[in-house]
């Protein structure tokens, strides 16, 4: 492919974490796709991978990841830290990150604003937070807690959800403000989970999206979601990242692109993981669009 | 019972009623949409089994494999953020599941399968190069004082059943219907660079390697391994070991 008409952060030399992700379409690392992506080199704008899954002591994980990194700018995403657990952070699980970290120098890392694990139990799913004034103190110590052990700030992932809780007292949008005012991390808007929330819980995603700080975002999520119907046939949508990304949340991603101006974008695709190629057309799509709507102030 | 620990039990227990608090934009049964969790978390755990046990679960289907793999994580669900090594004790559910008892080498595939993925996430190291190993076994002093350590991917399954011939009927590598599941094979699994070997060892073989693992000199292995199988073949297990790249270092014994 021609390479993009975008102001595209050199990627070239050492890569050191002072840096951050280019304003380009990446792509989430698939062990599928190990030995394609290092024959071939495609041009991609960064790559992510799940921290959890290299949280190993060696064989083909590591020696792939090493390849592609030393090519590639690396963003770190996790999906086990608990931010929104009730429960103290696990200390040794937070010392294999902050090693993996320190191995990889990733440009970027990430979490959930979300749930995981109770107790010693990891439940392998991201899950709902009420908003509350408790609430935002337990996620804001937990991300500073975070923020500290790495010596790094991070970006924290909006979450896509099915129910809501009646002890909720604040919108979404205003606790993941002041979560951001209070803790200084920043924003990973994903655009897939802003859909799939709004509809789920029948509020309009364009309000929500403004509703959110652009100036914070450091990375946009984008991803299939599946459609089913709750108790009333009202649509349920499911995260289910199994699919190629839906009309709609490509059309809401144009939309943030207006307000956010460029930024990295990543393709994730956790299921029925399809050939590297088409996940690569999903990266040049996101990077046409980045092209489109991005107004000529944001790119100068 | 704090919130989170009323949304893990109703998560787990499908017969529990949803956590209390739940609301809905319509009004509708909270119930349907708090399934989704719960089908998420068991459904992204019964995958996470599946793909560790490809061919246990070739052995009895699919369905009775997942059926068999939510029964599991109800009562041993993950104590680790780090999945790959989840369902290292389904081996042992699924010799005391009553319903797989009709396949009785289940089990032993089934020990195979985590052994393999434990060895393509374990440490890498060099092995020891054929021509040291050739000098250190050339002295005929020293050799029966020499210990042995192993590449960090090895692993050694002394089983009961042909666990190695059934793993490679499933991999398209040998014939199934040739194959007695009751004859003993044991399984020496290493990964020296990329890729995961499970090769075939002869109960002499096995005992040699298990004697070795556990820090016994050469000597005392071949001894004990010389009592069990009478026609045992040293050169011939040394040569694999030493083709497997299974050997990072040898010291002699003080």
């Amino acid at each position: 492919m021609s390479t993009p008409h975008l102001p595209v952060s050199p990627h070239c030399g050492a890569p050191s974490h002072d840096s951050t992700l280019p304003t380009r379409a990446g792509v989430g690392l698939k062990p599928e796709h190990f030995r394609q992506i290092v024959e071939t080199r495609p041009d991609i704008g960064f790559f992510e991978i799940h921290a959890e899954n290299y949280m190993v002591d060696g064989g083909p994980f590591h020696h792939y990841l090493t390849r592609i990194r030393e090519q590639y700018p690396l963003s770190i995403h996790g999906v086990g830290l608990s931010i929104g657990g009730e429960t103290p952070l696990d200390l040794k699980h937070l010392d294999q990150l902050a090693h993996l970290i320190d191995r990889y120098a990733p440009e970027s890392f990430s979490e959930h604003l979300a749930w995981a694990s109770h107790g010693d139990v990891f439940l392998n799913d991201l899950l709902p937070v009420p908003y509350t004034a408790q609430t935002l103190q337990r996620v804001c110590d937990h991300i500073d807690q975070v923020q500290t052990h790495l010596k790094r700030t991070m970006l924290l992932e909006n979450p896509a959800t099915y129910i809501e809780f009646a002890a909720s007292t604040m919108a979404e949008t205003e606790f993941i403000n002041e979560v951001l005012r209070r803790t200084g991390c920043g924003l990973l808007l994903d655009v897939n989970n802003v859909y799939v929330s709004c509809t789920n819980h029948h509020r309009d995603p364009h309000d929500y999206i403004r509703a959110l700080p652009s100036s914070a975002v450091g990375e946009i999520h984008l991803a299939g979601f599946a459609r089913e119907q709750d108790a009333n046939g009202d649509p349920l949508l499911i995260d289910s990242h199994g699919s190629p990304i839906a009309q709609a949340v490509w059309q809401l991603y144009a939309y943030s692109l207006e307000l956010v101006g460029p930024v990295a974008t990543l393709i994730e695709r956790d299921n029925d993981i399809p050939r590297f190629n088409v996940l690569h057309a999903e990266a040049q799509q996101a990077e046409l669009l980045m092209r489109e709507h991005t107004s000529l102030e944001q790119v100068a | 019972m704090s919130g989170h620990q009323a949304f893990v039990a109703a998560l787990f227990d499908a017969d529990l009623p949803h956590p209390a608090g739940l609301s809905t934009w319509n009004g509708s049964d909270p119930a349907a949409r708090f399934a989704v969790y719960r089908n998420n978390v068991i459904v992204s755990l019964v995958d996470a089994l599946a793909d560790t046990y490809p061919v246990t679960q070739e052995l009895v289907g699919e369905a009775f494999f997942r059926a068999m793999a939510r029964l599991y994580i109800g009562e041993a669900p993950p104590h680790s953020r780090v999945l790959a090594f989840y369902g290292a004790s389904f081996p042992d559910f699924i010799e005391q599941f009553p319903p797989a008892a009709s396949v009785p080498y289940l089990a032993d595939v089934a020990r195979l399968e985590m052994l393999r993925v434990e060895a393509y996430h374990a440490a890498d190291t060099s092995a020891l190069s054929a021509e040291v190993i050739a000098q250190a076994l050339a002295n005929a002093d020293s050799l029966p004082q020499q210990l042995i350590t192993f590449h960090p991917s090895l692993r050694l399954l002394q089983s009961r059943y042909a666990v190695v011939s059934l793993w490679a009927a499933h991999q398209g590598i040998t014939e199934i219907s040739t194959i007695d599941p009751v004859i003993a094979e044991s399984a020496l699994v290493v990964r020296p660079h990329l890729d995961v070997e499970i090769i075939h060892l002869n109960h002499g073989a096995g005992d040699f390697v298990s004697q070795l693992t556990h820090r016994k000199t050469l000597g005392e292995a071949l001894e004990h391994s010389s009592e069990i199988q009478p026609d045992f073949d040293l050169a011939g297990i040394l040569g694999l070991l030493i083709q497997s790249q299974a050997i990072v270092s040898m010291n002699i014994k003080e």
